[in-house]
Protein backbone atom coordinates (compact mmCIF):
# COMPACT_ATOMS: atom_id res chain seq x y z
CA UNK A 1 0.00 0.00 0.00
CA UNK A 2 3.15 2.11 0.71
CA UNK A 3 4.41 1.73 -1.86
CA UNK A 4 1.43 2.44 -4.00
CA UNK A 5 1.07 5.64 -2.52
CA UNK A 6 4.40 7.07 -2.77
CA UNK A 7 4.41 5.67 -6.60
CA UNK A 8 0.95 7.82 -6.86
CA UNK A 9 2.95 10.89 -5.55
CA UNK A 10 5.69 10.56 -7.21
CA UNK A 11 3.76 9.84 -10.91
CA UNK A 12 1.96 12.69 -10.28
CA UNK A 13 4.98 14.94 -9.95
CA UNK A 14 6.00 13.16 -13.30
CA UNK A 15 3.19 13.14 -14.73
CA UNK A 16 2.84 17.10 -13.91
CA UNK A 17 6.43 18.13 -15.08
CA UNK A 18 4.86 15.78 -18.70
CA UNK A 19 1.97 17.91 -18.23
CA UNK A 20 4.12 21.18 -18.38
CA UNK A 21 6.03 20.02 -21.63
CA UNK A 22 3.11 18.89 -23.27
CA UNK A 23 0.65 22.14 -22.97
CA UNK A 24 2.88 23.77 -25.32
CA UNK A 25 2.95 20.97 -28.19
CA UNK A 26 -0.88 20.86 -27.34
CA UNK A 27 -0.85 24.53 -28.62
CA UNK A 28 1.74 24.22 -31.46
CA UNK A 29 0.75 20.25 -32.48
CA UNK A 30 -2.43 19.99 -31.39
CA UNK A 31 -3.99 23.30 -32.25
CA UNK A 32 -1.97 23.80 -35.05
CA UNK A 33 -0.64 20.80 -36.28
CA UNK A 34 3.00 21.71 -36.40
CA UNK A 35 5.13 19.11 -35.09
CA UNK A 36 8.04 20.91 -33.34
CA UNK A 37 10.98 18.05 -32.53
CA UNK A 38 12.72 21.00 -31.68
CA UNK A 39 10.39 21.81 -28.56
CA UNK A 40 11.89 19.54 -26.32
CA UNK A 41 14.86 22.25 -26.93
CA UNK A 42 12.85 25.15 -25.89
CA UNK A 43 12.66 23.18 -22.22
CA UNK A 44 16.37 22.51 -22.49
CA UNK A 45 16.16 26.42 -23.46
CA UNK A 46 14.18 27.20 -19.81
CA UNK A 47 16.15 25.05 -17.76
CA UNK A 48 19.52 26.67 -18.71
CA UNK A 49 17.51 29.74 -18.31
CA UNK A 50 17.09 28.67 -14.32
CA UNK A 51 21.04 28.49 -14.53
CA UNK A 52 22.13 31.71 -16.01
CA UNK A 53 19.45 34.05 -13.59
CA UNK A 54 20.98 31.86 -10.55
CA UNK A 55 24.44 33.23 -11.75
CA UNK A 56 22.94 36.76 -11.93
CA UNK A 57 20.77 36.29 -8.64
CA UNK A 58 23.11 34.10 -6.38
CA UNK A 59 19.79 33.58 -3.79
CA UNK A 60 18.29 30.46 -5.25
CA UNK A 61 14.90 31.51 -3.07
CA UNK A 62 14.51 34.47 -5.27
CA UNK A 63 15.77 33.30 -8.71
CA UNK A 64 13.57 30.31 -9.13
CA UNK A 65 10.33 32.48 -9.43
CA UNK A 66 12.38 35.20 -10.90
CA UNK A 67 13.73 32.42 -13.29
CA UNK A 68 10.15 31.66 -14.19
CA UNK A 69 8.63 34.23 -16.61
CA UNK A 70 12.31 35.20 -18.23
CA UNK A 71 12.63 31.34 -19.19
CA UNK A 72 8.92 32.17 -20.51
CA UNK A 73 10.29 34.98 -22.65
CA UNK A 74 13.58 33.46 -24.07
CA UNK A 75 12.17 30.09 -25.20
CA UNK A 76 9.15 32.01 -26.04
CA UNK A 77 11.21 34.52 -28.23
CA UNK A 78 13.21 31.20 -29.79
CA UNK A 79 10.17 29.66 -30.82
CA UNK A 80 8.50 32.99 -32.59
CA UNK A 81 11.74 33.35 -33.85
CA UNK A 82 11.41 29.28 -35.56
CA UNK A 83 7.76 30.25 -36.75
CA UNK A 84 8.47 33.45 -38.62
CA UNK A 85 12.13 32.00 -40.42
CA UNK A 86 10.78 28.87 -40.94
CA UNK A 87 7.37 27.42 -39.51
CA UNK A 88 5.67 29.85 -41.52
CA UNK A 89 6.63 28.47 -44.72
CA UNK A 90 5.51 24.90 -43.75
CA UNK A 91 2.27 25.03 -42.55
CA UNK A 92 0.39 22.27 -43.52
CA UNK A 93 3.57 20.26 -44.82
CA UNK A 94 3.78 18.30 -41.38
CA UNK A 95 6.64 15.67 -42.57
CA UNK A 96 8.96 18.64 -44.06
CA UNK A 97 8.02 20.62 -40.77
CA UNK A 98 9.32 17.78 -38.39
CA UNK A 99 12.26 17.29 -40.42
CA UNK A 100 13.45 20.63 -40.45
CA UNK A 101 12.84 20.97 -36.54
CA UNK A 102 14.97 18.05 -35.88
CA UNK A 103 17.72 19.74 -37.65
CA UNK A 104 16.62 22.64 -35.44
CA UNK A 105 16.70 20.88 -32.21
CA UNK A 106 20.17 19.02 -33.01
CA UNK A 107 21.74 23.13 -33.85
CA UNK A 108 20.40 24.09 -30.80
CA UNK A 109 22.23 20.88 -28.56
CA UNK A 110 25.09 21.52 -30.08
CA UNK A 111 25.30 25.19 -29.18
CA UNK A 112 24.39 24.29 -25.90
CA UNK A 113 27.34 22.14 -25.70
CA UNK A 114 29.56 24.55 -27.02
CA UNK A 115 28.05 27.06 -24.41
CA UNK A 116 28.00 25.03 -21.52
CA UNK A 117 29.74 22.24 -19.62
CA UNK A 118 28.91 18.96 -21.37
CA UNK A 119 27.82 17.30 -17.67
CA UNK A 120 25.77 20.00 -17.57
CA UNK A 121 25.33 22.81 -14.89
CA UNK A 122 23.51 22.58 -11.44
CA UNK A 123 20.44 24.36 -10.64
CA UNK A 124 20.30 24.87 -7.05
CA UNK A 125 16.71 24.65 -5.05
CA UNK A 126 15.16 27.30 -3.12
CA UNK A 127 15.04 26.37 0.33
CA UNK A 128 11.48 26.38 0.64
CA UNK A 129 11.25 23.35 -1.60
CA UNK A 130 14.06 21.47 0.85
CA UNK A 131 10.70 20.08 3.11
CA UNK A 132 8.96 16.74 2.79
CA UNK A 133 5.12 16.49 2.99
CA UNK A 134 3.45 13.86 4.88
CA UNK A 135 0.93 12.30 3.31
CA UNK A 136 -0.34 9.22 4.86
CA UNK A 137 3.02 8.30 5.90
CA UNK A 138 5.05 8.91 2.65
CA UNK A 139 7.24 11.82 2.69
CA UNK A 140 6.48 13.59 -0.55
CA UNK A 141 9.70 15.97 -1.75
CA UNK A 142 8.13 19.76 -1.80
CA UNK A 143 9.73 19.97 -5.30
CA UNK A 144 7.44 17.91 -6.61
CA UNK A 145 4.77 19.25 -5.00
CA UNK A 146 5.69 22.55 -6.69
CA UNK A 147 5.85 20.83 -10.19
CA UNK A 148 2.18 19.71 -9.79
CA UNK A 149 1.44 23.48 -8.36
CA UNK A 150 3.39 25.11 -11.37
CA UNK A 151 1.62 22.85 -14.05
CA UNK A 152 -1.66 23.57 -12.44
CA UNK A 153 -1.37 27.46 -12.37
CA UNK A 154 -0.12 27.20 -16.18
CA UNK A 155 -3.38 24.71 -17.04
CA UNK A 156 -5.78 27.04 -15.14
CA UNK A 157 -4.27 30.50 -17.15
CA UNK A 158 -3.37 28.84 -20.09
CA UNK A 159 -7.51 27.79 -20.39
CA UNK A 160 -8.43 30.86 -18.81
CA UNK A 161 -6.53 32.56 -21.71
CA UNK A 162 -8.16 30.65 -24.25
CA UNK A 163 -11.35 30.77 -23.21
CA UNK A 164 -12.00 34.18 -21.77
CA UNK A 165 -9.66 36.53 -23.58
CA UNK A 166 -10.20 37.70 -27.17
CA UNK A 167 -6.92 36.72 -28.75
CA UNK A 168 -7.76 32.60 -26.95
CA UNK A 169 -11.16 33.31 -28.99
CA UNK A 170 -9.07 34.03 -31.97
CA UNK A 171 -6.16 31.85 -31.67
CA UNK A 172 -9.36 28.62 -31.14
CA UNK A 173 -11.36 30.55 -34.52
CA UNK A 174 -7.84 30.19 -36.59
CA UNK A 175 -7.49 26.34 -35.25
CA UNK A 176 -10.92 25.73 -36.04
CA UNK A 177 -11.32 27.36 -40.18
CA UNK A 178 -8.43 29.39 -40.71
CA UNK A 179 -10.02 30.37 -44.09
CA UNK A 180 -13.14 31.70 -42.11
CA UNK A 181 -10.71 33.05 -38.90
CA UNK A 182 -9.13 35.23 -42.07
CA UNK A 183 -12.40 36.44 -43.43
CA UNK A 184 -13.99 37.23 -40.14
CA UNK A 185 -10.77 39.25 -40.19
CA UNK A 186 -8.67 38.42 -37.99
CA UNK A 187 -5.26 38.28 -39.05
CA UNK A 188 -4.10 34.71 -38.89
CA UNK A 189 -0.35 35.38 -39.11
CA UNK A 190 -0.50 37.36 -35.95
CA UNK A 191 -2.10 34.83 -34.12
CA UNK A 192 0.04 32.24 -35.61
CA UNK A 193 3.14 33.98 -34.43
CA UNK A 194 1.23 34.53 -30.98
CA UNK A 195 0.38 30.84 -30.51
CA UNK A 196 4.24 29.88 -31.08
CA UNK A 197 5.39 31.87 -28.87
CA UNK A 198 3.24 31.24 -26.07
CA UNK A 199 3.52 27.08 -26.75
CA UNK A 200 7.08 27.70 -26.94
CA UNK A 201 6.81 29.82 -23.99
CA UNK A 202 5.45 26.94 -21.48
CA UNK A 203 8.21 24.66 -22.82
CA UNK A 204 10.54 27.22 -21.20
CA UNK A 205 8.53 27.34 -18.14
CA UNK A 206 8.56 23.05 -17.94
CA UNK A 207 12.36 23.71 -18.60
CA UNK A 208 12.88 25.58 -15.30
CA UNK A 209 10.77 22.52 -13.37
CA UNK A 210 12.77 19.87 -14.85
CA UNK A 211 16.20 21.48 -13.94
CA UNK A 212 14.81 21.11 -9.91
CA UNK A 213 14.19 17.58 -10.40
CA UNK A 214 16.12 16.22 -12.61
CA UNK A 215 19.99 17.55 -14.82
CA UNK A 216 20.10 20.24 -17.03
CA UNK A 217 22.02 19.23 -19.88
CA UNK A 218 22.28 19.97 -24.03
CA UNK A 219 20.33 16.52 -23.95
CA UNK A 220 17.81 16.93 -21.89
CA UNK A 221 15.01 18.11 -24.22
CA UNK A 222 15.21 14.61 -26.01
CA UNK A 223 14.14 12.82 -22.83
CA UNK A 224 10.63 15.24 -22.42
CA UNK A 225 9.80 15.44 -26.18
CA UNK A 226 8.38 11.91 -27.32
CA UNK A 227 6.41 11.39 -24.35
CA UNK A 228 5.02 14.96 -24.39
CA UNK A 229 3.87 13.73 -28.17
CA UNK A 230 2.70 10.84 -26.95
CA UNK A 231 0.45 12.81 -24.22
CA UNK A 232 -1.00 15.04 -26.35
CA UNK A 233 -1.82 12.71 -29.14
CA UNK A 234 -3.33 10.32 -26.13
CA UNK A 235 -5.59 13.02 -24.97
CA UNK A 236 -6.86 13.97 -28.41
CA UNK A 237 -4.96 16.25 -30.67
CA UNK A 238 -6.17 19.73 -29.29
CA UNK A 239 -7.84 18.97 -26.34
CA UNK A 240 -6.72 20.58 -23.04
CA UNK A 241 -8.54 18.27 -20.60
CA UNK A 242 -7.18 15.12 -22.54
CA UNK A 243 -3.65 16.34 -22.11
CA UNK A 244 -4.35 16.85 -18.53
CA UNK A 245 -5.34 12.96 -17.62
CA UNK A 246 -3.14 11.39 -20.66
CA UNK A 247 -0.19 13.41 -18.79
CA UNK A 248 -1.05 12.17 -15.27
CA UNK A 249 -1.74 8.83 -16.19
CA UNK A 250 1.47 8.07 -18.31
CA UNK A 251 3.09 9.78 -15.21
CA UNK A 252 2.01 7.25 -13.23
CA UNK A 253 2.57 4.28 -15.65
CA UNK A 254 6.38 5.42 -15.80
CA UNK A 255 6.75 5.77 -12.21
CA UNK A 256 4.77 2.50 -11.34
CA UNK A 257 6.53 0.60 -13.94
CA UNK A 258 9.90 1.94 -12.86
CA UNK A 259 9.55 0.82 -9.94
CA UNK A 260 8.78 -2.50 -10.40
CA UNK A 261 11.14 -2.72 -13.48
CA UNK A 262 13.95 -0.62 -14.40
CA UNK A 263 13.65 2.65 -15.15
CA UNK A 264 14.40 2.48 -19.11
CA UNK A 265 11.95 -0.42 -18.82
CA UNK A 266 9.68 1.46 -17.82
CA UNK A 267 9.63 3.95 -20.67
CA UNK A 268 9.50 1.05 -23.26
CA UNK A 269 6.15 -0.42 -21.03
CA UNK A 270 4.52 3.51 -20.74
CA UNK A 271 5.07 3.99 -25.02
CA UNK A 272 3.53 0.49 -25.48
CA UNK A 273 0.36 0.89 -23.22
CA UNK A 274 0.21 4.32 -25.38
CA UNK A 275 0.36 2.82 -28.48
CA UNK A 276 -1.98 -0.15 -27.56
CA UNK A 277 -4.47 2.66 -26.09
CA UNK A 278 -3.93 4.42 -29.33
CA UNK A 279 -4.88 1.44 -31.68
CA UNK A 280 -7.68 1.40 -30.04
CA UNK A 281 -9.02 4.94 -29.33
CA UNK A 282 -7.11 6.59 -32.29
CA UNK A 283 -8.85 9.54 -31.69
CA UNK A 284 -7.39 9.91 -28.14
CA UNK A 285 -9.10 10.44 -24.62
CA UNK A 286 -11.35 13.53 -26.26
CA UNK A 287 -12.53 14.57 -29.54
CA UNK A 288 -14.82 17.24 -30.67
CA UNK A 289 -18.51 16.54 -30.56
CA UNK A 290 -20.46 18.94 -33.34
CA UNK A 291 -23.05 18.18 -36.10
CA UNK A 292 -20.96 20.61 -38.62
CA UNK A 293 -17.29 19.81 -40.08
CA UNK A 294 -16.55 24.02 -40.35
CA UNK B 1 -18.14 50.49 -54.36
CA UNK B 2 -16.54 46.66 -55.68
CA UNK B 3 -15.94 46.54 -59.42
CA UNK B 4 -14.75 43.08 -60.61
CA UNK B 5 -13.23 43.43 -64.20
CA UNK B 6 -11.80 41.22 -66.77
CA UNK B 7 -11.00 38.27 -64.19
CA UNK B 8 -8.50 35.41 -64.67
CA UNK B 9 -8.54 33.05 -61.38
CA UNK B 10 -8.06 29.37 -61.06
CA UNK B 11 -6.79 26.70 -58.91
CA UNK B 12 -3.14 25.48 -59.70
CA UNK B 13 -2.71 25.23 -63.14
CA UNK B 14 -6.87 24.88 -64.01
CA UNK B 15 -7.93 28.28 -64.60
CA UNK B 16 -11.95 28.30 -63.76
CA UNK B 17 -12.89 32.24 -64.55
CA UNK B 18 -12.37 33.74 -67.67
CA UNK B 19 -12.09 37.56 -68.33
CA UNK B 20 -15.01 37.66 -65.84
CA UNK B 21 -16.75 41.68 -65.37
CA UNK B 22 -19.18 41.76 -62.61
CA UNK B 23 -21.63 45.06 -63.35
CA UNK B 24 -21.49 47.55 -60.27
CA UNK B 25 -24.77 47.91 -58.58
CA UNK B 26 -26.05 47.75 -55.04
CA UNK B 27 -27.17 44.09 -55.36
CA UNK B 28 -25.91 42.01 -57.52
CA UNK B 29 -26.75 38.65 -58.22
CA UNK B 30 -24.45 35.79 -59.70
CA UNK B 31 -26.17 33.14 -60.88
CA UNK B 32 -25.48 29.60 -63.07
CA UNK B 33 -24.84 26.19 -62.15
CA UNK B 34 -22.70 24.35 -60.11
CA UNK B 35 -19.27 24.55 -60.99
CA UNK B 36 -19.87 27.63 -63.40
CA UNK B 37 -17.35 29.47 -61.18
CA UNK B 38 -19.46 31.24 -58.75
CA UNK B 39 -18.11 30.20 -55.64
CA UNK B 40 -14.78 31.20 -57.04
CA UNK B 41 -15.79 34.11 -58.15
CA UNK B 42 -16.74 35.12 -54.58
CA UNK B 43 -13.59 33.65 -52.62
CA UNK B 44 -11.74 36.07 -55.17
CA UNK B 45 -13.75 39.17 -54.20
CA UNK B 46 -12.99 38.58 -50.26
CA UNK B 47 -9.44 37.72 -51.04
CA UNK B 48 -9.17 33.95 -50.52
CA UNK B 49 -7.92 33.54 -54.13
CA UNK B 50 -6.24 35.66 -56.01
CA UNK B 51 -6.45 36.84 -59.86
CA UNK B 52 -3.94 35.59 -62.43
CA UNK B 53 -5.33 39.06 -64.61
CA UNK B 54 -7.73 41.57 -64.22
CA UNK B 55 -8.80 44.27 -61.45
CA UNK B 56 -10.45 44.18 -57.86
CA UNK B 57 -11.57 47.32 -57.23
CA UNK B 58 -13.22 48.27 -53.97
CA UNK B 59 -14.13 52.18 -52.89
CA UNK B 60 -11.80 52.97 -56.17
CA UNK B 61 -9.07 51.04 -54.15
CA UNK B 62 -7.25 48.21 -56.12
CA UNK B 63 -7.15 45.50 -53.74
CA UNK B 64 -6.18 42.11 -55.74
CA UNK B 65 -3.38 41.82 -54.06
CA UNK B 66 -4.85 42.69 -50.61
CA UNK B 67 -5.65 39.66 -47.77
CA UNK B 68 -8.81 38.86 -46.80
CA UNK B 69 -8.76 40.17 -43.16
CA UNK B 70 -7.65 43.99 -43.91
CA UNK B 71 -10.25 43.36 -46.61
CA UNK B 72 -12.87 42.99 -44.07
CA UNK B 73 -10.90 46.47 -42.20
CA UNK B 74 -12.17 48.13 -45.27
CA UNK B 75 -15.95 47.21 -45.28
CA UNK B 76 -16.29 43.78 -46.57
CA UNK B 77 -17.82 40.69 -45.05
CA UNK B 78 -18.37 37.51 -46.43
CA UNK B 79 -20.83 34.73 -45.57
CA UNK B 80 -19.50 31.57 -47.44
CA UNK B 81 -21.39 28.83 -48.79
CA UNK B 82 -22.05 25.68 -46.29
CA UNK B 83 -23.67 27.53 -43.12
CA UNK B 84 -19.78 28.06 -41.79
CA UNK B 85 -19.47 28.97 -37.98
CA UNK B 86 -16.88 28.51 -35.40
CA UNK B 87 -18.27 25.23 -34.64
CA UNK B 88 -16.22 24.61 -31.07
CA UNK B 89 -16.77 28.60 -30.17
CA UNK B 90 -20.55 29.37 -28.13
CA UNK B 91 -22.56 31.50 -30.44
CA UNK B 92 -21.91 34.33 -28.32
CA UNK B 93 -17.98 33.88 -28.26
CA UNK B 94 -18.17 33.57 -32.60
CA UNK B 95 -20.57 36.93 -32.26
CA UNK B 96 -17.70 38.16 -29.87
CA UNK B 97 -14.70 37.38 -31.80
CA UNK B 98 -15.95 39.95 -33.95
CA UNK B 99 -16.94 42.20 -31.99
CA UNK B 100 -14.20 42.04 -30.12
CA UNK B 101 -12.17 45.88 -30.22
CA UNK B 102 -15.17 47.39 -31.95
CA UNK B 103 -16.39 50.40 -30.20
CA UNK B 104 -20.22 49.33 -29.10
CA UNK B 105 -19.23 45.84 -30.23
CA UNK B 106 -21.76 44.84 -27.13
CA UNK B 107 -24.51 46.77 -28.87
CA UNK B 108 -23.50 45.34 -31.98
CA UNK B 109 -24.14 41.71 -30.54
CA UNK B 110 -27.34 42.62 -29.39
CA UNK B 111 -28.89 44.43 -32.54
CA UNK B 112 -27.84 41.04 -34.18
CA UNK B 113 -29.58 38.94 -31.33
CA UNK B 114 -32.49 41.04 -31.79
CA UNK B 115 -32.61 40.65 -35.75
CA UNK B 116 -32.03 36.93 -35.02
CA UNK B 117 -33.80 36.16 -31.74
CA UNK B 118 -32.26 32.07 -31.63
CA UNK B 119 -29.13 33.23 -31.34
CA UNK B 120 -29.74 34.64 -28.18
CA UNK B 121 -31.73 31.96 -26.95
CA UNK B 122 -28.74 29.38 -28.24
CA UNK B 123 -26.35 32.19 -26.97
CA UNK B 124 -24.04 29.57 -24.90
CA UNK B 125 -24.55 26.62 -27.07
CA UNK B 126 -21.68 25.46 -29.25
CA UNK B 127 -22.09 26.59 -32.82
CA UNK B 128 -21.64 23.20 -34.00
CA UNK B 129 -24.45 22.04 -32.06
CA UNK B 130 -26.71 24.55 -34.01
CA UNK B 131 -29.20 23.66 -36.41
CA UNK B 132 -28.07 24.49 -40.55
CA UNK B 133 -30.41 27.56 -40.48
CA UNK B 134 -29.25 28.71 -37.32
CA UNK B 135 -25.42 28.06 -37.99
CA UNK B 136 -26.63 30.68 -41.15
CA UNK B 137 -28.18 33.18 -39.01
CA UNK B 138 -24.54 33.06 -36.71
CA UNK B 139 -22.42 33.62 -39.80
CA UNK B 140 -24.80 36.54 -41.50
CA UNK B 141 -24.99 38.32 -38.22
CA UNK B 142 -21.18 37.50 -37.39
CA UNK B 143 -20.80 39.41 -40.74
CA UNK B 144 -23.08 42.38 -39.41
CA UNK B 145 -21.09 42.70 -36.28
CA UNK B 146 -18.07 44.30 -38.86
CA UNK B 147 -20.92 47.26 -40.20
CA UNK B 148 -19.94 46.34 -43.78
CA UNK B 149 -20.66 48.36 -46.74
CA UNK B 150 -20.54 45.57 -49.04
CA UNK B 151 -21.85 42.13 -48.07
CA UNK B 152 -20.93 38.95 -49.86
CA UNK B 153 -23.38 36.01 -49.55
CA UNK B 154 -22.69 32.84 -51.37
CA UNK B 155 -26.03 30.82 -51.50
CA UNK B 156 -27.19 32.02 -47.89
CA UNK B 157 -30.47 29.95 -48.35
CA UNK B 158 -29.07 26.29 -49.24
CA UNK B 159 -30.02 23.46 -47.59
CA UNK B 160 -32.25 25.38 -44.71
CA UNK B 161 -35.39 24.57 -43.77
CA UNK B 162 -38.03 26.57 -45.59
CA UNK B 163 -39.09 28.83 -42.73
CA UNK B 164 -36.13 30.18 -41.85
CA UNK B 165 -35.12 30.91 -45.76
CA UNK B 166 -38.02 33.11 -45.45
CA UNK B 167 -36.74 34.91 -42.59
CA UNK B 168 -33.01 35.04 -44.80
CA UNK B 169 -34.42 36.65 -47.71
CA UNK B 170 -36.20 39.30 -45.63
CA UNK B 171 -32.76 39.92 -43.91
CA UNK B 172 -31.44 40.60 -46.98
CA UNK B 173 -33.80 42.29 -49.00
CA UNK B 174 -34.02 44.80 -45.12
CA UNK B 175 -30.29 45.42 -45.35
CA UNK B 176 -30.16 46.48 -49.02
CA UNK B 177 -33.01 48.77 -48.00
CA UNK B 178 -30.67 49.66 -45.30
CA UNK B 179 -28.08 51.01 -47.83
CA UNK B 180 -25.46 47.98 -47.83
CA UNK B 181 -24.45 46.64 -50.76
CA UNK B 182 -24.97 42.96 -51.60
CA UNK B 183 -23.47 40.78 -53.76
CA UNK B 184 -25.11 37.16 -53.82
CA UNK B 185 -24.72 33.73 -55.24
CA UNK B 186 -28.09 32.52 -55.06
CA UNK B 187 -29.64 29.09 -56.39
CA UNK B 188 -33.52 30.46 -56.16
CA UNK B 189 -33.80 32.54 -59.58
CA UNK B 190 -36.99 34.21 -58.78
CA UNK B 191 -35.84 35.48 -55.37
CA UNK B 192 -32.16 36.40 -56.87
CA UNK B 193 -33.94 38.35 -59.50
CA UNK B 194 -36.50 40.02 -57.37
CA UNK B 195 -33.52 41.35 -55.02
CA UNK B 196 -30.84 42.15 -57.34
CA UNK B 197 -30.80 45.89 -59.50
CA UNK B 198 -28.68 43.86 -61.54
CA UNK B 199 -27.23 40.06 -62.46
CA UNK B 200 -24.57 38.44 -64.18
CA UNK B 201 -25.01 34.91 -65.45
CA UNK B 202 -21.63 32.32 -65.17
CA UNK B 203 -21.53 29.65 -67.28
CA UNK B 204 -18.59 27.36 -67.27
CA UNK B 205 -16.43 30.30 -66.17
CA UNK B 206 -17.51 33.05 -68.29
CA UNK B 207 -20.22 35.52 -68.31
CA UNK B 208 -22.75 34.91 -70.69
CA UNK B 209 -25.46 37.23 -69.46
CA UNK B 210 -25.38 40.17 -67.58
CA UNK B 211 -28.78 42.99 -66.95
CA UNK B 212 -30.91 44.66 -64.67
CA UNK B 213 -32.38 42.16 -61.83
CA UNK B 214 -36.15 43.30 -61.92
CA UNK B 215 -36.81 43.75 -66.07
CA UNK B 216 -35.01 40.03 -66.35
CA UNK B 217 -37.40 37.28 -66.88
CA UNK B 218 -36.02 33.72 -65.13
CA UNK B 219 -36.48 31.69 -68.19
CA UNK B 220 -34.24 34.19 -70.06
CA UNK B 221 -31.58 33.83 -67.49
CA UNK B 222 -32.17 30.05 -67.34
CA UNK B 223 -31.10 30.10 -70.98
CA UNK B 224 -28.25 31.79 -70.53
CA UNK B 225 -27.38 29.45 -67.27
CA UNK B 226 -27.49 26.36 -69.95
CA UNK B 227 -25.10 27.91 -72.43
Amino acid sequence: MDALISQLLNGSAQGALLLLAALGLSLTFGQMGVINMAHGEFLMLGAFTAYLVQQVIAASDLSIPVALPVAFVVAGLFGLLLEVTIIRWMYRRPLDTLLVTVGVSLILQQAALQIFPSQGVPVEKPSWLDGQLNVLGYEWPLRQLFTIVLASVCVAALSAWLKYTSFGRRIRATVHNRDLAETTGISTRTIDRLTFFVGSGLAGVAGVAASLIGGTNSQMGAQYIIPAFLVVAAGGIGQLKGTIIAAWAVGVALSCFAYWTTGSLAQVLAFILVIVFLQVRPQGLFTVRTRSLA
Amino acid sequence: MLEITDIEAGYGRTRVLHGVTVPAGKVVAVLGHNGAGKTTLLRLAIGLLKPTKGRVLFDGEDISSLAPNKRVARGMAYVPQGQQAFGQLTTLENLQLVADGRRRGKALIEAQMARFPALEKFATRKAGLLSGGQRQQLAIARALITEPKLLILDEPTEGIQPTIVAEIEQTIMQLAGEGIHVLLVEQHIGFALEAAERYVVLASGFVTQTGDGGLAAASTVRAAMAI
